[in-house]
């Protein structure tokens, strides 16, 4: 078994990995970053569209050039990255951490370290999550899944295809299908507006002729050895109206019901797990319950796009060298959640400091107001067009807004949408 | 196998129809003897029918009265696999069954099922105080009133055990054929001249009728009694492993006249089932799951564990038993000469699997069959060493002796590339008979992460072009298309 020392070691390669890494590496720290993939880049490398970097590069790329501009970082820094390596344990004893990795070039690998970044990205829902009942046939795949097949292994996943659910990913493989010249029937979604970005919708839908049905339930898949279609109901107040449900012939359903962070390793590790983001429950500095380790990107909670996944791992980065210098949060007061707020990310603030949080809506609204309140006094308020749940908002909150910091001796900062 | 005269494919002394637990116990046991045993299967892989989709559970012998064949066999059948298991290496652990009564007046039935139980002689059972029964189960109801523990009941992987007992009858001798559904029999002379639906022949002196669901069709193949097997069928779900709802024994409500009731059961893969309902169906090929059916099962299982979430939900999935009236119906047909008939295989027959065989060994002597042990007969099956449950220095070791082993295919279930082979290697090659031998796609994500894996694997290492490539046999092609 061999065993290796860092000052940090990153699991997971992908967006958020390689720009945690790249924020140690300019801090003169050694840095380990381990992938289980062959190389480096994540899920990028499976999004072959454009539309990736608008706001980091200022240009639109597609998602394997966005990672191969990172990538050029690693390469060129002393980060030491191992692909083809899975963590399967992160044992902590007090400051010292170890990692047991497996791989088929080196065997069982111990990485040793003090700080550890969690980057390990998020995993798709699948039809049991989401309890589609009938039968099982082959040809139900998740949305991820059929990219993968479409744009990396080059295989259609089918020809007449219904997709669940009206996620970014879906939405693209309705597109990314067409394009191929198989037959898109229908986009189901449950919510009554679409859980994907709005230009997503324009752009690979409405250009496609495909047809959104919204308030729609599948409520059954047919077809005893392949599908042979899917019985959708609608929802009218809230409650399924059986009578009129109907039939969408097809050969294939793609889900594309929702992403869920990959915790599995932080869970095993005892690390506490917010129930709002399915993310690991983190301060101002992206730092978990155990000392010393850290998380971003997808793991912490589902982002819409890399750019800011790649804006808050390079923090999260900082954040880990800082800690390694001894630095720690000076006046932390907690995030409340107000109305209308589905989570906010991380859950603590540092009043001495500049914060940058990421929020979701609960609700879709136009002429939305944005509210900060500091122990119940109301410090910031910002207008918004238009909120949704699917498009995530960024707030930046300098330390004069937050006032000179709080009296109380646990102060809250409360984030609510009017 | 290669035909021999006009598309004879071979000649055996005991042909045996269905390869399922029953098939594959029978098998097995009759691989002891200087036979020669054909081993037949309609499905793409062997344990594809009713021996896939059920509860999994080694019951305690005190559900049936011991006037039926089944308690009978049931009981027997339950003490045999502690050595099967060692000589098999499958997963099963005698993990004990609580059952638990919510009201007062259902602890009669505790006491009738008590008093069941101890005729039948299930080993070690007692009623139980509401304290002890909590101290069994923590993870009960508070609401539970008291109950009854058998610490015989355990829990197994059913498709796995049929893995391991079908590659232990092939091991010896036993000669297996999948993708052959039998569709007429014809008596010549001294044997029994079988017909494939794709008219291949097969040719025995005696034969097993053991085809579940379908044990009537093929009776009537033969000539040989009339009956009509009724599906009932039973809908599941699967929670993930990291439920909080796991509990340590499988708990059982008390049963009623039709049904054993809705359960929770720690698998032993450390997932979770809830399940299973009850309904006739008349389309045996039916396995689909409904909303309501589904709806009944998570409040029923929540009155038992109320621990249990829909949110640890990853998949469902229905079984069909196979009824005959009340009992199993294995005897030697009175009408149709030296075929023996094993029907009627419901509930408990994956627990009386081991003494089926036994059975159906006598019942074959007694027809006429002349049984002469090997001398050479070997009851172990080479085990798979599984990532799982090996320790880092352990897995270090492997992945020297086999890089394949340091490549984690499935992450949820924490598969490797070598376990993938090894299934490839022993002839499952669909992606549901790599799943039922390696657990790949079995766990939380349901193979959203490694089918596009397995799929290359298969394809390196069978040769097989994308289209060949199915989930459980024709008809369930995996891929649409190339680009
Ligand atoms: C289909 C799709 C379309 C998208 N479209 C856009 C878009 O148009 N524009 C945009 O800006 N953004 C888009 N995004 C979002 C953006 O691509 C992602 O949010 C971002 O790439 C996530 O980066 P990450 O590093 O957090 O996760 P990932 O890229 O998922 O990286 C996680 C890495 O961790 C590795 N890993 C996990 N567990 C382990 C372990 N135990 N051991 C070793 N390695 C491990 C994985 O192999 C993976 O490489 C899209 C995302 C998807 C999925
Ligand atoms: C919901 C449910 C829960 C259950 N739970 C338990 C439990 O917890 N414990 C327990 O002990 N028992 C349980 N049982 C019962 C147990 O699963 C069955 O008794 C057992 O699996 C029956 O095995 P079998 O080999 O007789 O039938 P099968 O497994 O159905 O095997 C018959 C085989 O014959 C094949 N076949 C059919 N026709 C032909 C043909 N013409 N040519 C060639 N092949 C053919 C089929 O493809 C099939 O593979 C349960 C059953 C169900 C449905």
């Amino acid at each position: 078994m061999r065993e290796f020392s860092f000052d940090a070691v990153v699991v997971g390669g992908g967006a958020a990995g390689m720009a945690a890494a790249l924020a140690l590496d300019s801090r003169g720290r050694t840095v380990a970053l381990v992938d289980r993939e062959a190389g480096l880049g994540g899920i990028l490398l499976q999004c072959i569209h454009n539309g990736f970097g608008l706001i980091e590069f200022d240009e639109e790329l597609s998602g394997p050039e966005f990672a191969e501009r990172i990538e050029e970082g690693v390469r060129k820094s002393r980060i030491e990255a191992f692909c083809a390596a899975t963590v399967i344990d992160l044992e902590a004893a007090g400051e010292e951490k170890t990692l047991v990795c497996v791989s088929s070039s080196l065997g069982i690998l111990r990485l040793k370290c003090r700080v550890v970044v969690l980057a390990m990205g998020c995993r798709e829902r699948n039809r049991g999550n989401i309890r589609i009942p009938g039968t099982r046939p082959a040809g139900v795949f998740t949305a991820g899944l059929a990219q993968r097949l479409v744009n990396i292994e080059g295989y259609l996943p089918g020809r007449d295809i219904v997709i669940i659910g009206s996620g970014d990913i879906g939405l693209i493989m309705a597109r990314r299908m067409s394009w191929v010249g198989c037959e898109v029937h229908a986009v189901v979604e449950i919510l009554p507006y679409p859980s994907g970005l709005t230009r997503n919708i324009v752009q690979c839908l409405h250009d496609f002729d495909i047809p959104l049905y919204l308030s729609h339930l599948t409520t059954r898949i047919y077809g005893r050895d392949r599908v042979e279609g899917v019985e959708v109901t609608p929802l009218e107040n809230g409650a399924l109206v059986p009578a009129k449900a109907f039939e969408i012939p097809c050969d294939t359903v793609l889900l594309s019901v929702g992403l869920v962070p990959e915790n599995e390793l932080s869970k095993k590790a005892g690390i506490d797990i917010n129930p709002a983001t399915n993310g690991p429950a983190v301060d101002s500095t992206m730092m978990t319950n155990l000392g010393g380790v850290f998380a971003c990107g997808n793991v912490l909670h589902v982002h819409d796009l890399v750019d800011f996944v790649v804006e808050e791992s390079r923090r999260a980065g900082g954040y880990a060298a800082d800690w390694l210098d001894g630095q720690r949060p000076k006046a932390e007061a907690r995030v409340k959640i107000g109305a209308n707020v589905r989570y906010v990310s991380p859950g603590r603030v540092d009043l001495a400091r500049e914060n940058k949080i990421y929020l979701r809506s609960l609700v879709v609204k136009n002429d939305a107001t944005l509210e900060v309140r500091l122990d119940k006094a109301l410090v910031r308020s910002i207008r918004k067009n238009h909120v949704q749940p699917s498009e995530m908002i960024s707030l930046e909150l300098k330390p004069g807004e937050l006032g000179a910091g709080s009296s109380r001796a646990e102060p809250v900062v409360e984030i609510s949408i009017r | 196998m290669s035909p021999s005269r006009e598309g004879i494919e071979g000649r055996f002394d005991v042909a045996v129809i269905g390869a399922g637990v029953s098939g594959a116990c029978i098998a097995r046991r009759l691989s002891a003897y200087e036979l020669r045993v054909a081993l037949i299967e309609k499905e793409e892989d062997v344990s594809f029918g009713v021996s896939k989709a059920n509860s999994g559970i080694v019951h305690g012998g005190f559900h049936h009265n011991k006037k039926y064949l089944k308690a009978r066999l049931e009981v027997q059948g339950g003490m045999m696999f502690d050595r099967l298991k060692a000589e098999l290496d499958f997963p099963f652990v005698r993990c004990g069954i609580v059952v638990a009564a919510m009201h007062d007046d259902e602890l009669r039935g505790i006491g009738q099922l008590y008093s069941q139980g101890v005729e039948n002689g299930a080993i070690g059972i007692e009623m139980c105080s509401r304290e002890r029964l909590l101290e069994l189960e923590p993870r009960l109801s508070p609401d539970c009133v008291g109950g009854l523990y058998a610490p015989g009941g355990g829990i197994i992987e059913p498709y796995r055990f049929v893995f391991s007992l079908v590659e232990s009858a092939r091991k010896n001798g036993v000669v297996l054929f999948t993708g052959w559904k039998l569709v007429s029999a014809a008596r010549e002379e001294l044997a029994w001249r079988l017909r494939s639906s794709d008219g291949r022949i097969v040719e025995a002196s005696y034969v097993v009728n053991a085809a579940g669901l379908h044990a009537d069709d093929v009776s009537r193949a033969f000539g040989a009694e009339d009956f009509r097997i009724q599906g009932r069928k039973g809908e599941y779900y699967l929670l993930d492993r990291l439920t909080k709802a796991k509990p340590d024994r499988v708990v059982f409500p008390v049963p009623s006249a039709s049904s054993k009731g809705m359960l929770v059961i720690p698998t032993v893969e450390g997932t979770v089932l809830l399940g299973p309902t009850a309904t006739s169906t008349d389309d045996k090929e039916d396995f689909a799951t409904s909303r309501v059916e589904l709806e009944t099962i998570l409040r029923s299982a929540k009155n038992l564990v109320p621990a249990i979430s829909e949110s640890d939900v990853i998949t469902s999935f229905a079984g069909i038993r196979s009824v005959l009236g009340e009992d199993f119906y294995i005897d030697v047909s009175g009408k149709a000469p030296a075929l023996i008939q094993v029907a009627g295989i419901q509930s408990p027959g994956l627990t009386a699997s081991p003494a089926i065989g036994e059975y159906v060994k006598d019942l074959l002597k007694k027809a006429g069959l002349r049984l002469v042990e090997k001398a050479d007969w070997d009851p172990f099956v080479d085990k798979v060493p599984r990532a799982k449950d090996l320790t880092p220095f352990e897995l270090d070791e492997f992945v020297k002796a086999d890089p394949a082993f340091g490549n984690i295919v499935c992450r949820c279930e924490r598969v490797t590339e070598a376990e993938i082979v090894a299934a490839i290697r022993r002839g499952h090659t669909t992606l549901d008979g790599i799943k039922y031998f390696t657990r790949a796609q079995m766990g939380r994500c349901q193979g959203g992460f490694c089918t596009y894996r397995i799929l290359k694997i298969i394809m390196r290492e069978t040769g097989m072009a994308w289209d060949e490539i199915t989930k459980r046999g024709e008809g369930s092609r995996v891929l649409g298309g190339e680009l």
